[in-house]
Parts: C-alpha cells; sequence; structure tokens
C-alpha cells in the first residue's frame, strides 16, 4: 500500500496527484554536482540538526542512497517520493520522509535542498501552504542562498527564483485516443507550460497518463504560478470530461468491450508485463471514470500503478527477479488485487 | 517512419553520413540515437548548450572575451565551464557572472527579476520594497475604478513604506 495515496483529493475522476516541489540552496557550501563528499556530508548533518528541532509529533525518516540496495532505490522513484536525479551521486544523498508520505525532503539533489508534497487528487492549495510552512522552518535555522533580483539561487538557471515547480498528474484517456493530447501539449508550451510522462523530466507517457507544470521561475510569484497552472488544469479537466460523454454516446459498444477486455486480461492474465499492466489499468480507470465499472475504486487503481512496477514487484517479491519471473509474479499479484 | 533500430518509436533523429562519397542514412528515435555510440549525442548536453548560448545570442555588441576567463572565487568555475555545463557551482557565482545573466534569465524566463516569496530573515527591506510595488499596483488599479477615498488610504500606506524603506537603506 502506497501511503500518501491514502488521503482525499478533488476532481479525482481526472487528476491522480498534485506535487509541489522547491529547490533551495546554502550559503557557504558548493552546489552539489561542485562539493567533495565531506561538504556534502557536513551539510547533511546541518540539516538534520535543524529537523531535530521539529515538533515530536511529526516523525520523518532518513535514508541515505547508499544504504538502500539498487531495487529500494527504484522503488521510492516509483512511488514518486524522490527524484531521478537523486541517485545520480548516491554516495552524497538522502532524503527524509515523513511518515504520511506527503513530504520529502531531499539533499543533495542538482541542489542542496528538494523540499516535495504529495496529495492525491487535486490539492494546490493545501500543497502550498505544507510547503511554504516548511520552508520557512527550514529557513529559520539554515542560511538559504538568496539574491534580492533573483531570488533563491539554484545550481540550473531553469530554477532559479521561487524555484517552485508545480505539477498535476492527470489521467485523460479520452484526450488520448481522439488525439486531441497532442495539440494540448502544443498549446502550453506556448503558455509556458511543460507536459512530461509519468516519472518527470525525459520520460514517456503510459496509462494515458500526463504530468503538467509550470516551466518558467523567474518573474511570476508562487500563487500566480499556481493559479495559472490550476486553471489550465481545469480547462483539461473538462475537456476530458466533454470527450467522455461524447465518447459514452457515440461509441459505447466499443469503449465498453475495451474497459470490459481489460479488466478480464487483469483479472485473468497469468503472465503481464509492466506496460501492458498500465495499459488495462489505464482502461478500468476510465470505466469507473465512466461510470461503467464500480467495484473497483480509484485508491485501488492507482496503488497497483505504482506497485506493479518493475522494482516495486522486485521489493514485494524480497528479491531480484528476471523479466520472464517479474511478469508472472505481477500478474498474480493484480489478480489477487482486483 | 519508425526507427530502425528498434521497429518501435518514430524516428526523430535523421543522420546521413558521407565518408568517400558512399552515402548511407539513419533513422532512429531518440533512445536509440542515445544509446549508439557513433553519434555521441548526447540531449542533456544539447540542452544546457542550448540554454548558454541564449547568453550570446541575447546579449549583442559585448564582446565576449570580456567574461570568458572569469572563475568563481568560491567554488573555481569558470565561464567557459559554465557555458558548457550550463549549470552554477555555487551560489557565489551569480555573482561572478552576473554581467551575463539577465539576458539569459529573459530568454528562459522571459523574466529577469524574482516577484515570489522572500526569506524573511533574509531582509527585512526586500519585503518592505516589493509590497511597496505590489500597493503601487493596487492604488493604479483604485484610481483606474475611480475609488479615491480607498486609494487615498493605499496612498497613505505606500508613504509610510516609503520611509521606512528608505530609513532603513542609510
Amino acid at each position: 500500500m502506497v501511503k500518501w495515496v491514502e488521503g482525499t483529493g478533488l476532481e479525482e475522476d481526472v487528476v491522480v496527484s498534485t506535487r509541489i516541489r522547491i529547490a533551495r540552496n546554502l550559503t557557504n557550501y558548493r552546489f552539489p554536482q561542485k562539493m567533495d563528499i565531506k561538504e556534502a556530508d557536513k551539510l547533511t548533518q546541518e540539516v538534520l540538526n535543524v529537523m531535530k528541532d521539529l515538533s515530536d509529533d511529526v516523525n520523518y525518516k532518513f535514508l541515505k542512497i547508499n544504504s538502500l540496495t539498487p531495487v529500494e532505490r527504484v522503488a521510492y522513484i516509483e512511488e514518486h517520493l524522490i527524484s531521478p536525479g537523486l541517485l545520480q551521486k548516491s554516495d552524497y544523498s538522502s532524503f527524509l520522509l515523513k511518515d504520511n508520505e506527503n513530504i520529502t525532503i531531499m539533499i543533495n539533489e542538482e541542489d542542496h535542498l528538494r523540499v516535495q508534497v504529495l496529495f492525491p487528487g487535486l490539492n494546490f492549495e493545501e500543497g502550498w501552504k505544507l510547503i511554504s510552512k516548511m520552508d520557512d522552518f527550514l529557513e529559520s535555522s539554515l542560511d538559504y542562498a538568496y539574491h534580492d533580483r533573483y531570488g533563491y539561487l539554484t545550481a540550473c538557471p531553469t530554477n532559479v527564483g521561487t524555484g517552485l515547480r508545480a505539477s498535476a498528474m492527470v489521467h485523460i484517456p479520452s484526450l488520448t485516443l481522439t488525439g486531441h493530447v497532442d495539440n494540448l501539449i502544443r498549446g502550453f508550451s506556448k503558455i509556458g507550460l511543460t507536459v512530461r510522462g509519468l516519472y518527470g523530466e525525459g520520460t514517456e507517457a503510459i496509462g494515458d497518463l500526463y504530468q503538467i507544470s509550470n516551466q518558467m521561475t523567474l518573474g511570476e510569484n508562487e500563487e500566480e504560478i499556481i493559479r495559472k497552472l490550476k486553471s489550465v488544469i481545469y480547462q483539461i479537466i473538462n475537456r476530458e470530461r466533454d470527450v467522455r460523454n461524447n465518447l459514452l454516446e457515440k461509441r459505447k459498444n466499443e469503449i465498453e468491450d475495451k474497459i470490459f477486455r481489460s479488466l478480464g486480461t487483469l483479472r485473468y492474465a497469468r503472465k503481464m508485463s509492466s506496460k501492458e499492466a498500465m495499459k488495462h489499468l489505464s482502461n478500468v480507470r476510465l470505466g469507473k471514470e465512466m461510470g461503467i465499472i464500480n467495484d473497483v475504486d480509484y485508491k485501488k487503481i492507482a496503488n497497483l500503478m505504482i506497485e506493479i512496477q518493475p522494482a516495486s514487484i522486485q521489493r514485494y517479491a524480497s528479491k531480484e527477479l528476471t523479466e520472464e519471473k517479474r511478469d508472472i509474479i505481477r500478474a498474480n499479484y493484480i489478480r489477487e488485487k482486483i | 517512419m519508425l526507427c530502425q533500430m528498434c521497429n518501435k518509436n518514430q524516428a526523430t533523429v535523421h543522420y546521413t553520413k558521407i565518408i568517400n562519397g558512399k552515402v548511407e542514412e539513419l533513422h532512429l528515435c531518440e533512445d536509440c540515437a542515445m544509446n549508439n555510440s557513433e553519434f555521441g549525442f548526447d540531449t542533456t548536453f544539447s540542452f544546457h548548450k542550448l540554454l548558454t548560448d541564449l547568453i550570446d545570442n541575447f546579449q549583442e555588441g559585448v564582446p565576449k572575451k570580456q567574461v570568458s576567463n572569469i572563475e568563481c572565487p568560491f567554488c573555481g568555475l569558470n565561464y567557459s565551464e559554465f557555458r558548457k555545463t550550463g549549470k552554477f557551482g555555487c551560489a557565489q557565482c551569480y555573482e561572478t557572472f552576473e554581467p551575463n545573466l539577465n539576458p539569459l534569465f529573459r530568454g528562459i524566463h522571459g523574466h529577469d527579476e524574482h516577484t515570489g516569496k522572500v526569506p524573511r530573515r533574509a531582509n527585512a527591506a526586500v519585503a518592505t520594497k516589493r509590497e511597496i510595488e505590489k500597493l503601487k499596483r493596487k492604488l493604479d488599479e483604485l484610481v483606474a475604478k475611480e475609488a479615491f477615498e480607498e486609494a487615498a488610504k493605499v496612498r497613505d500606506r505606500i508613504k509610510e513604506l516609503e520611509k521606512k524603506f528608505n530609513g532603513n537603506e542609510e
């Protein structure tokens, strides 16, 4: 069970999750790409000391990347709890994870600190409130690198200013099926938004899932960035719902057939790749979204879309598996759950 | 056209090799092209190169030589290294390379000035300055709406803050 999926969110028929992250650096340390291991350890210790002052009722787990097995490392990425960039200098990097998994503080990723909040459904308001509070807490004891003109200083010039990347993961099978999604992607880039695949930058879109986020971090304040993104997300939500209704009206048999074939495959297959599983889970999710399937809920599908990924399946089996073995265990796992 | 190597993805990288008049064409998807050593095709690199090229494109008439040898006193990153990787080495780099940054930031973000959150500890003056700018915008709006009574209140608040701000500066 993936903990952060358990909360409640809005517009769950289209929005799977909301994520906000901020990039922060400290003065007096070189950025992670340039620092040596001693500096990295000193910085990590400084952050840990600050975190000790957090009130007692909130628990954070501290994990060093090099203390995790390769499978565990990737499983955290599959759960969206850390970014792939955190694995690049594994001896330098670590993270703090809140017990309900809503907050991760990554240490020595591309920047000294990357704080992220993660919620199911659409929930930018609570997300921004929570991350800003954590930011204030860290800032009260850490010496942030901040410039009067340029704002928060980051290793990459694409993050300077607010250091903020807000994103929503949307499930838009109807817009994908009808080809509207390509137009959307083209339109987004014109208004300063980016569309990415499942695990962020440079990853492909599978399971009709897309991450939509702000591209620019300098010039607009945090509230403006979030407001603009949110209004675009609502346009997508409405478009997707319209097209779903249209499909139900005009191509009902075809759509129902597709959805129930997928449900059947998930319930009876004996071997399945993660790509195939994602395709069927996406169809079943669409079934739920259209009111065609009622005995499977969003949380179950959201959980499965994570738990059936290659590293997560191996973690579940507690050993490294060949691809073929993985496909068998995956099919068994899905049969049990759905 | 499908990628010649994996036959699965759309080919987006087209490569023509001519050696001694012998023409050889390759059409690959991005993934296969990345894994093909012949290309030396590295998207991250190209991306950053693209970014830092912005500096030169936006900066007309400024001789490049002036800055090419600058080295950051804190982390040792020099300007040509920055251009190659597109990443700063430390917070100090922003001071070191400052003459070149505005055009770069405008190219990426369309802006070169932060208007968002200010760390509470960092500088009360920055927060005040930002508050003044915000109120001035509000004042313009109120005047346009002919809400003069409210506008007068906002104007007084601006005066108050400006006094405070100038006091801090001195």
